[in-house]
């Protein structure tokens, strides 16, 4: 089977912490302990809507060593194919749902002699699990928070209370933005740089960092891609003999596995390369959407990550 | 069923020996007439009622003299046991995972009580009774990964995950096949096999590496690697070599059978949960030909896969000299007859040695 280990889990809390952000608490239906997990590890969460089961990756943001019980946040996305929607209408205390094993794709380098932490917006959620780890070793960190506004500041509180010197935050709305410039230059050596937020944000960092020098090796980033909803489209499954159809709101991913074909995933967005699929043959456009392919590897459309990725056009088939 | 844990040794009079039941367990790498390199890699759940796959950590009755055995190879060369620094999370990863294994699959041998971070490690075969803080360094005779890998069976390579690729940043390493760990700390998965022939050519190890850094938690793997021995030495070091390299030269068509060791290797991978680093025990069993022999569908397999093996293979496992002796000692165990597939050494289904005519 497919995907990391499976945990059954009791839904514990769903605390709403403001208009598009709610925790969930999660603890074992066996009654046992969880898994330990290092920080900046994610879970994948399955919501059966309906005939529909959507797999969802969320950081957790529980205290690593605390076997008792995981907590994700899950933000709204209006725009998106409804599993955060989902977790925000569907899901209550008592609920009984299937997470998987710890997976971690944005883990800290303990090498590292500072930690030097940038978050959007929920991209605060992993931090919030290695700043626990961190403590606990007496590792040295800095944070450097961007919210929307006070209101949609999740865990600013908590964060400034616990750690008043370390945290550093800023709203957008009050024209506050993060001085990279100065922030990056001012590092002693053997800082390592962990970036989670939006795509934007994760670009900037990552090309002035390149652009002043910082070796490659030293940026660490997160950003899983929600698959984007997008024009039915026909594929044929070559080792499997199925021609399937993937509907406007489903992934290619998710097609394949209704289809009863067993497919390889980890992360379910564009992060991990775990889904990579060679592809034996297309007449019309790939839309890559993920970070794992090489651009070269996206332009000869020889491969296809089917998460997050779609195709427009005559015929695709693919070697699965 | 009750481990009798042997008195022996593996330098000097080389006491060391395997029961019945021992060659009937050990872990004959071949599972077709032929090898050639692939990445051979299963899930690491269990296995057949007393087989090596059986348990995660497989204690047999070499176990108390093996860890003597260590004793000595760390007493005259500390460098054998190495952590850098940012690696000591992942020794107490290991130390977790090994004394909860243990304890759970072998509990008449190994206790692990625990109270928060008081906790108390009994082990029985070598008479140790501690209480110490997890997590806390200064409550253990030596740091986390050897404190718990002087008491494991197996070298034990624990593996930093980062940009994309596995670091050889932490180990104890004493009964290996040929490699140093001092020569290869620090080195990345790629550095570390350059020295292998052929299997770069043919992509083993990209794949290899791919396979590895996706292993999750709570699903390890494994596979078996092998070479051969001239006596059953454990401790196989280029640190060494000059003690142990001169003895290939002692064998004789007389004493092949007993001195001649096939070297097999039970390698498994498991994912460790707080550092995210990866594990990779290496546990070598090692079988006389004489014992092999016992059972003759490894008799005619052993013969055919020597006979077979690219040159290449044959010396970069360090046998080219010796295999024609070797050849010579194994056809008389190939009766032409077809072998069943897999590696087990099914006796009850496979036919005795029929006499073979020496050429």
């Amino acid at each position: 089977m497919s995907g990391a280990e499976k945990i059954a889990v009791r839904v514990t809390e769903v605390a709403p912490l403001n208009e598009l952000v709610t925790r969930f608490r999660f603890e074992p239906v066996s009654g046992g302990l969880l898994p330990t997990f290092s920080g900046g590890a994610h879970t994948v969460v399955e919501m059966r809507d309906g005939d529909i089961t959507r797999l969802n990756p969320y950081s957790l943001m529980s205290d690593p060593f605390d076997r008792s019980a995981y907590t994700i946040s899950v933000r709204r996305d209006d725009e998106g194919r409804g599993g955060s929607k989902f977790m925000h209408t569907n899901v209550s205390v008592g609920d009984e749902m299937v997470i998987s094993n710890p997976v971690n794709l944005f883990s800290l380098d303990l090498r590292a002699t500072k930690h030097l932490m940038i978050a959007g917006g929920i991209g605060i959620t992993p931090f919030l699990a290695q700043i626990k780890q961190l403590d606990r070793a007496h590792g040295n960190w800095e944070l450097h928070y961007a919210c929307r506004s006070e209101a949609l500041g999740s865990y600013v509180d908590y964060l400034t209370t616990t750690h008043p010197n370390d945290v550093n935050i800023y709203y957008d709305d009050q024209s506050q933005a993060i001085d990279l410039d100065t922030l990056l230059d001012g590092q002693p050596l053997g800082t390592h740089i962990y970036v989670c937020g939006p795509k934007g944000m994760i670009d900037w960092v990552r090309a002035k960092a390149a652009e002043i020098g910082w070796p490659r090796e030293a940026v660490h980033y997160e950003e899983f891609l929600a698959p984007q909803p997008g024009k039915p489209f026909e594929v044929k499954l070559a080792v499997s003999n199925k021609v399937i159809q993937v509907g406007e709101q489903e992934s290619l991913l998710e097609a394949i596995e209704r289809a009863g074909v067993d497919a390889p995933y980890l992360c379910r967005g564009g992060a991990c390369g775990q889904c990579e699929t060679d592809v034996v043959q297309a007449e019309g456009e790939i839309i890559h959407r993920d970070h794992w392919l090489e651009d070269s590897e996206k332009a000869g459309d020889a491969k296809i990550m089917p998460c997050v990725s779609r195709f427009e056009g005559k015929v695709l088939v693919l070697d699965r | 069923m009750t481990i009798q844990f042997h008195k022996e040794t593996f330098r000097g009079e080389y006491s060391f020996h395997n029961s019945e039941r021992a060659i009937k367990r050990f872990p004959f790498p071949f599972d077709k007439d032929s090898y050639m390199y692939a990445v051979n890699m299963e899930q690491h759940r269990g296995g057949p009622a007393d087989s090596v796959y059986e348990k995660r950590f497989d204690v047999d009755e070499h176990y108390v003299s093996e860890m003597e055995d260590r004793a000595l190879v760390l007493a005259d060369d500390p460098l054998r046991c190495q952590s850098l620094p940012h690696m000591t999370l992942a020794g107490w990863d290991l130390l977790e995972l090994i004394m909860v294994s243990k304890s759970e699959d072998y509990p008449e041998l190994f206790e692990l009580h625990r109270d928060g971070d008081q906790w108390r490690w009994v082990n029985k075969p070598l008479g140790i009774d501690d209480t110490f803080t997890f997590m806390d360094e200064t409550t253990l005779p030596y740091g986390p990964m050897e404190y718990i890998t002087r008491q494991t069976q197996g070298d034990f390579c624990v593996l930093d995950q980062r940009d994309d690729n596995l670091w050889m940043d932490a180990g104890t390493v004493t009964t290996q096949a040929d490699w140093s760990l001092d020569f290869d700390i620090g080195m990345n998965f790629f550095e570390w096999h350059a020295p292998v022939p052929l299997a770069h050519e043919k992509g083993i190890f990209v794949r290899a590496l791919k396979f590895l850094l996706n292993i999750q938690q709570g699903a390890p793997a494994r596979r078996l690697n092998w070479t051969m021995t001239v006596n059953p030495l454990l401790d196989t070091s280029p640190e060494n070599y000059h003690k142990w390299g001169i003895q290939k030269t002692t064998l004789t068509p007389e004493n092949i059978g007993s001195k001649q060791h096939l070297r097999v290797e039970l390698q498994t991978f498991f994912r460790l949960p707080r550092s995210n680093a990866l594990v990779f025990p290496i546990r070598c069993y090692l079988c006389s030909f004489d014992d092999l022999m016992t059972v003759p569908k490894w008799g005619r397999r052993l013969h055919r896969v020597i006979r077979d093996l690219p040159v290449e293979l044959a010396t970069y496992k360090g046998f080219i000299d010796n295999r024609p002796m070797m050849l010579d000692y194994l056809s008389k165990f190939d009766d032409g007859q077809p072998t069943s597939l897999g590696i087990w050494p099914d006796l009850e289904t496979e036919p005795p040695l029929k006499v073979v005519r020496s050429s």
